[in-house]
C-alpha cells in the first residue's frame, strides 16, 4: 500500500524558495494546491534541503525558519542543521 | 578551533534540556508525580523520549513572536480595509460563529491540558513539548478571539461565544469532548489530544476551515488559521513520538494504547461532523467536499500512519471502516438537524438552493440523490406555500458524544441506529456501537454527563418554554438564530453591497 | 468494566447519574420514533406522567408532534406497528404508559405501513 510522506505549506513569498526546492529535490513529488496552501506528496520519504533553499533564497536561511510557513506535514520526523525529513521508511 | 565551533542543533538541544529532569530529593519522585502510575502505562526509560523537533525555548519565543507580528499586522490591514465587506458572502460569517462557539474554548481547554500534562510526566522531553503547546493552545484561542471580534462588531451570534459554550444543547458536544479528555489520567490525555485529535483528525478540522476562509475572501481568519497550524506541525510531532514512545516502553502498553486509540479516534469522527457540515453546507465558495477531504486526510494519510505504527502490533482504529462509510452521511445528517432546529441555535441555517444540491448530488453519488435531495425538495416545498418545517420537539441524545441520535444503521441510512446498556438500574442510549463502547468500558464516568435536553427537562436551564431556554443561552430571537433570509445580517450584507447593486443597474 | 481512575474505590460512591427518574419531578422521561421518517433528524424526547393512557400518548404527543409531515394526515393508528423497549408489542390503548411497560428512558418506534417518506420503500 502506498505510503505518502507529505508537507502543507503556505501558499506565500516566504515559503515559494520552499517549495521551489521541494520540487527540485524530490523526484515524483505530487502537488495538490488549495486556496491559501499547498501540499505536497512523495511516495516513502520527502526532504526540505536548506543548501537548496538558501540556492533560490540568495541568503542564509536557517532550517527552523520553515516553521513560519509550514501548515502541516505526514512522516515521521528528522531534522538537522541541514535537513528536514518526513518518512515512513527505517 | 572545535572550542569556538558553533553548536550543532542536536548538541544545542541537548544542552538546553540538559539535568531538566532531575530526581527530587525532598519527597519522593512518586509523590511529586502522583498521575503518571494509575492508568497503568509503563515507562522504564525516560530519557528515551526524543523531540524532533529540537526547538529550544529561545528558538520557540523568536519563531513566535515572528509569527505573530506578522498575524496582526494582516489584522490590522483587514480591519482598516473593512475586509468584512469582501467577503464572498454574509453567510460565510456563519461559518466563524460556529468556530468562535465550538472550536476557540476546545483551544483553551487544550491549553490546560496541555500545562496540566507537562506538570504531571516526569520526563524532561515531554515536558518541554507540552509547555509549547500548552502556550501555542493560549495563543491559539487569542488570536482567534482577537481576530473575530472584528466581526463581531457586524454580525450577530458571536458575542457571547463563553457564556454559550458552557450552555447550548450542540455546544455540549465538544465541551464534553474536552471535559472528557482533560479528566482522564495524563497518557490518556496525550492519545487522545496529542495523537488521535493532532495527528490523525487535526487536518480535517483546520485545512478545510483554513482554505475555506482563503477562498471566501476572510483574509485575516485564514492568516489566524495557518499562523495556529504552524505549530499544528509541533503538535503533530508530539502526538507521533508519544505513541512511539508508549509502545516502544512495554509490550503491556499495547492493549491500552490501543483501547484510547479506538475510542478517541471514534469520538474525534463524531466531533467533526460539524466541520463536515460547514464544508459541505456553510461555505458559500467551496474548497472541497467532506467525503474529498476524509480520503485525503484520513484514508490515505491515516492509511500511511497505522501502516507504520504495525510495526508495534497497534491496529487501525475499531471504527475506521464505519467512519469512512458514514463519510457519504454525516454532513447531510448535521445540517438536516440544524435546519430543522435553526430557532434553537446561535447562527443563520438556509436551504441550499438548485445549483448546490447539484454539486452534492455530483460530490456524493453513492448517496445524495437517494436519501438526501428528496429530503431537501420536500423542506423546499413546505416553504413555498408558507410551511417553513421547524421541529417542535427536544430530541433524544447519545450519553457519550452528546449528539442528538440521528445517525443510522451502518449499510441502511433509513433506520436510526440504537444501541442501548443497562447500568444500575437505569437505561443509557447510544447512536453507535463505538459510542456505546466508550461507555461500557468506563459506565461510571459516562453516567455523570450533563445532558442538555434531560437538564431542560428537570428545569434546570431557565425555565420549561423553548423561550425560557434561549434566554438563558442569551440567545437573541430573530436576531442570533433562524434563517439567514431575514435576518439582519442579511440587511446588513445587502446595505453594504446596495450601492454595488444600484451601480450595476 | 470500571473506570481508570486515581481513587479507582470510592469513585463510584462519589458520583452519579444526572438523569434519575426522581430528577423528573413526577414525570418519566420517553424517547419516540416514527420508522421511515428521517424528515424528523432524531426520535423525539418527552416528560410525560407514567399514569397517562397510551392513547393519549399518541393522541396527544405523537400525533401533533409528527402532524407536519404530509404522510402525517394518512396514518392508521389501528394499523400501526409499535417497538416498546426493542420488543415488538401490541400496545393497550386504555392502559397507562406504566402498565405498557413504558419506564424511565424508554424507547417507542412506530411503523406507519404504506408510509415510507420521501425515500422509503
Amino acid at each position: 500500500m502506498s505510503q505518502l510522506a507529505s508537507i502543507t505549506l503556505m501558499q506565500n513569498d516566504d515559503a515559494r524558495p520552499v517549495i521551489d526546492s521541494i520540487i527540485a529535490d524530490n523526484p515524483g513529488v505530487k502537488i495538490l494546491t488549495m486556496p491559501g496552501a499547498i501540499k505536497l506528496d512523495c511516495e516513502g520519504k520527502i526532504t526540505v534541503n536548506r543548501a537548496s533553499v538558501e540556492e533560490r533564497l540568495g541568503r542564509p536561511w536557517n532550517l527552523q525558519e520553515l516553521h513560519l510557513v509550514l501548515i502541516s506535514m505526514a512522516g515521521n520526523l528528522d531534522e538537522d542543521d541541514d535537513y528536514f525529513t518526513l518518512s515512513w521508511r527505517h | 578551533m572545535s572550542g569556538t565551533k558553533k553548536l550543532g542543533l542536536r548538541q544545542r538541544y541537548e544542552h538546553m534540556t540538559r539535568g531538566l529532569d532531575w530526581e527530587t530529593t525532598y519527597q519522593p519522585m512518586d509523590k511529586v508525580f502522583p498521575y503518571d502510575q494509575f492508568e497503568g502505562i509503563k515507562i522504564k526509560d525516560w530519557s528515551a523520549w526524543e523531540d524532533p523537533f529540537r526547538l529550544t525555548m529561545d528558538a520557540y519565543w523568536k519563531f513566535q513572536a515572528e509569527k505573530e507580528r506578522k498575524l496582526y499586522a494582516v489584522l490590522d490591514s483587514f480591519a482598516q480595509n473593512n475586509g468584512q465587506t469582501g467577503i464572498s458572502d454574509a453567510r460565510y460569517a456563519n461559518v466563524l460563529k460556529l468556530f468562535l462557539t465550538g472550536v476557540s474554548p476546545l483551544e483553551y481547554a487544550a491549553h490546560r491540558g496541555f500545562a496540566f500534562t507537562g506538570r504531571h510526566l516526569r520526563g524532561s522531553g515531554t515536558r518541554v513539548a507540552c509547555q509549547m503547546q500548552s502556550i501555542d493552545e493560549l495563543r491559539h484561542v487569542q488570536t482567534q478571539i482577537h481576530t473575530i471580534s472584528h466581526f463581531n462588531k457586524y454580525f450577530d451570534g458571536l458575542s457571547e461565544f463563553p457564556h454559550m459554550h458552557d450552555r447550548v444543547w450542540y455546544l455540549s458536544v465538544p465541551k464534553s469532548f474536552f471535559d472528557d479528555a482533560r479528566t482522564a489520567g495524563p497518557f490518556e490525555f496525550m492519545i487522545a489530544v496529542g495523537f488521535s485529535f493532532e495527528y490523525v483528525l487535526t487536518n480535517l478540522l483546520f485545512v478545510p476551515f483554513m482554505s475555506g476562509a482563503a477562498y471566501n475572501g476572510d483574509m485575516s481568519t485564514v492568516t489566524f488559521g495557518f499562523s495556529a497550524q504552524s505549530d499544528e506541525s509541533r503538535h503533530m510531532t508530539l502526538g507521533i513520538e508519544v505513541i512511539k514512545f508508549l509502545l516502544e516502553q512495554h509490550p503491556d502498553n499495547l492493549p491500552i494504547v490501543q483501547k484510547w486509540v479506538d475510542k478517541w479516534f471514534w469520538r474525534g469522527h463524531r466531533l467533526l461532523g460539524i466541520v463536515a457540515m460547514m464544508m459541505d453546507y456553510m461555505l458559500p465558495k467551496k474548497v472541497m467536499s467532506w467525503k474529498e477531504a476524509w480520503d485525503i486526510y484520513f484514508t490515505e494519510a491515516g492509511g500511511a500512519l497505522f501502516q507504520d505504527l504495525a510495526r508495534y502490533g497497534l491496529k487501525m482504529p475499531k471504527g475506521a471502516e464505519i467512519a469512512t462509510a458514514e463519510a457519504e452521511h454525516i454532513s447531510h445528517q448535521n445540517w438536516c438537524t440544524f435546519y430543522q432546529y435553526t430557532h434553537a441555535a446561535p447562527f443563520h441555517t438556509w436551504m441550499p438552493d438548485n445549483e448546490h444540491l447539484d454539486w452534492l448530488s455530483e460530490k456524493y453519488p453513492n448517496t445524495f440523490d437517494k436519501y438526501y435531495r428528496p429530503r431537501w425538495e420536500q423542506w423546499a416545498k413546505m416553504d413555498k406555500e408558507g410551511k417553513r418545517f421547524y421541529n417542535g420537539a427536544l430530541v433524544q441524545l447519545c450519553q457519550t458524544c452528546q449528539i442528538p441520535m440521528v445517525y443510522t444503521e451502518p449499510g441502511d441510512p433509513n433506520t436510526i441506529c440504537f444501541r442501548e446498556t443497562q447500568h444500575g438500574g437505569q437505561r443509557y442510549h447510544f447512536c453507535s456501537d463505538g459510542c456505546k463502547d466508550i461507555f461500557d468500558n468506563e459506565p461510571e464516568k459516562y453516567i455523570q454527563a450533563w445532558m442538555p435536553v434531560q437538564q431542560i427537562f428537570q428545569g434546570n436551564c431557565g425555565g420549561p418554554t423553548v423561550p425560557d431556554v434561549l434566554n438563558w443561552y442569551n440567545l437573541k430571537f430573530g436576531v442570533d438564530n433562524m434563517d439567514y433570509a431575514g435576518s439582519p445580517d442579511e440587511a446588513l450584507w445587502n446595505e453594504w453591497h446596495a450601492d454595488k447593486v444600484k451601480a450595476a443597474s | 468494566m470500571s473506570v481508570v481512575a486515581l481513587d479507582n474505590q470510592d469513585y463510584a460512591a462519589k458520583t452519579g447519574p444526572r438523569d434519575t427518574r426522581a430528577s423528573y419531578h413526577g414525570n418519566i422521561m420517553v424517547y419516540v420514533h416514527w420508522e421511515e421518517h428521517l424528515f424528523f433528524c432524531a426520535p423525539l424526547a418527552f416528560p410525560l406522567p407514567p399514569a397517562m393512557p397510551f392513547g393519549a400518548l399518541v393522541s396527544e404527543v405523537i400525533a401533533p408532534h409528527y402532524a407536519p409531515h404530509p404522510d402525517a394526515a394518512h396514518i392508521d393508528w389501528s394499523a400501526a406497528e409499535w417497538m416498546i423497549n426493542n420488543v415488538k408489542v401490541k400496545p393497550d390503548f386504555n392502559a397507562s404508559l406504566e402498565a405498557n411497560n413504558i419506564d424511565h428512558k424508554s424507547v417507542v418506534r412506530f411503523w406507519t405501513p404504506g408510509l415510507h417518506g420521501e425515500t422509503g420503500h
